[in-house]
């Protein structure tokens, strides 16, 4: 772990040159201004006083996390297909599926709730995957079109909502209150949601967003050459 | 403003933009400005972060009430309903064999919403005196807080799939009862509350908060 730069300390002469020098971060955990130090290869630079993670230097960050979101996206497709859990009681089966659990909820009355689980479990995990895929596709040719900029805002808010993994022990905890009442017939979806949370953590641990702004055309439209000298 | 050497973006009129970090300065007059790369707005605090805290933590403290005394569930069989409310739940989950899950549903639906409302309300207290001691303990807790508060959801997702699954009328089936609509309500509010946070108003010296542009 590679301490940050030494605190930018000559105000003034720093604050006129700050918007065209793309080095200088404000950390968004303590807003200390702060050069970036150039770290070696899978190290973070951490922030000089509260030590919040401001950058790491990742290997081929935009093809890994192509290759990782496109794996996402299948084993998502497959998870929301397949049954995830059945059971079977006194001769009789059933099976649901991610969506039956919303289905369900939304029958019995809670819709506000099924709407949630829907966010949380499905949506939420197919917006954060379906915008980075774009993103990465669209940075590969700098400069990126200003849509790139709100699929990329996008991302990072869905992210939090993104839940797969809280929905898998979810999934495990009903499964054991089930088992003292009936059988429970584990499915093919279970598994796939499994690998499908580690692909999700390795995608978002890949993925370098600084490296995509700075391939992304500026809203304002006046710094192009801003643009290109930011490509490293 | 300078502490121990330390120059903060504010103090010389920056702001790093909260989506894409680019550092930018800030219109010398107040008023809204927006991220020149990113088109977002800027502001070099969140504006009204603690009002906004405050009025969502408060929110998520009423909601938890019925969340925690409603049933979350009730199961049908010829013999007649059996209500649960989230307690009842863990106090069921314990056995021999999975009293680890007890634990960490009671962890996640219990323990997790209120000691992030009772340390969302510590961090707000803090910057509202205008404290300046233990600076990185607090950004630790706030980080904390950001972490750990989506597993709250855990039991909204056992409520959902317990439901969906028993449903084998007439012989036994589970209905959701209201206090998941609460207890869902208490996840997403308590998430909103520490989002609203601002943590670099942590590093703000008191009298920044005379001067400050808000
Ligand atoms: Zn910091
Ligand atoms: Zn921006």
């Amino acid at each position: 772990m590679a301490h940050a730069g030494r605190p930018a300390t000559t105000g003034a002469a720093v604050a006129d040159a700050a918007v065209a020098d793309r080095g200088l971060v404000a950390c968004p955990d303590c807003d200390l201004l702060q050069r970036l130090p150039l770290v070696p290869l899978r190290q973070t630079a951490r922030c000089a006083r509260c030590r919040a993670p401001l950058w790491r230097h990742k290997p081929d960050s935009l093809e890994r996390t192509l290759a990782l979101a496109l794996a996402a996206a299948i084993l998502l497709l497959i998870a929301n297909v397949v049954p995830m859990l059945g059971l079977s009681v006194a001769g009789r089966e059933a099976f649901t599926t991610v969506v039956g659990g919303v289905v369900a909820m939304w029958r019995e009355g809670t819709q506000v709730v099924a709407m949630l689980v829907l966010f949380a479990a499905v949506i939420a995990p197919a917006l954060q995957i379906a915008c980075l895929l774009l993103v990465v596709l669209a940075v590969r040719r700098p400069p990126a079109p200003h849509w790139v900029a709100t699929l990329l805002h996008g991302y990072e808010f869905v992210r939090e909502w993104s839940m797969i993994e809280i929905m898998l022990l979810g999934v495990l905890v009903a499964l054991i209150k089930i088992a003292e009442l009936a059988t429970v017939i584990p499915g093919l979806a279970l598994f796939v949601l499994g690998s499908l949370v580690f692909l999700l953590a390795a995608m978002a641990a890949t993925f370098d967003p600084r490296l995509a702004w700075e391939r992304i055309e500026w809203a304002a439209g006046s710094d192009q050459g801003g643009v290109a000298r930011g490509l490293r | 403003m300078r502490t121990a050497g330390f120059v903060s973006a504010r103090s010389l009129g920056l702001a790093g933009c909260e989506a894409c970090g680019l550092v930018v300065r800030l219109p010398a007059a107040g008023g809204v400005d927006h991220c020149p790369r990113c088109g977002e707005r800027l502001h070099s605090r969140r504006p009204a972060s603690i009002e906004r805290s405050w009025a969502l933590a408060i929110t998520a403290l009423v909601l938890y009430v019925p969340a925690n005394l409603l049933p979350v569930m009730t199961t049908n069989t010829p013999l007649g309903a059996v209500s649960d409310t989230i307690m009842q739940g863990v106090v069921e989950l314990w056995s021999p064999t999975s009293w680890p899950l007890a634990i960490v549903v009671f962890v996640a639906s219990v323990t997790i919403p209120l000691g992030k409302l009772i340390a969302l309300a510590y961090l707000l207290l803090t910057v509202q005196r205008g404290s300046v001691r233990s600076n990185g303990q607090r950004v630790r807790l706030y980080r904390l807080l950001k972490f750990i508060g989506r597993w709250s959801m855990l039991d909204v997702f056992v409520d959902t799939f317990v439901v969906a699954l028993i449903q084998l009328r007439p012989l036994m089936w589970v209905e959701p009862g209201a206090g998941v609509i609460f207890f869902a309500g208490v996840v997403v509010v308590t998430m909103l509350a520490v989002n609203s946070f601002d943590p670099r108003l942590i590093w703000d010296l008191p009298q920044q908060e005379r001067h400050g542009d808000g």
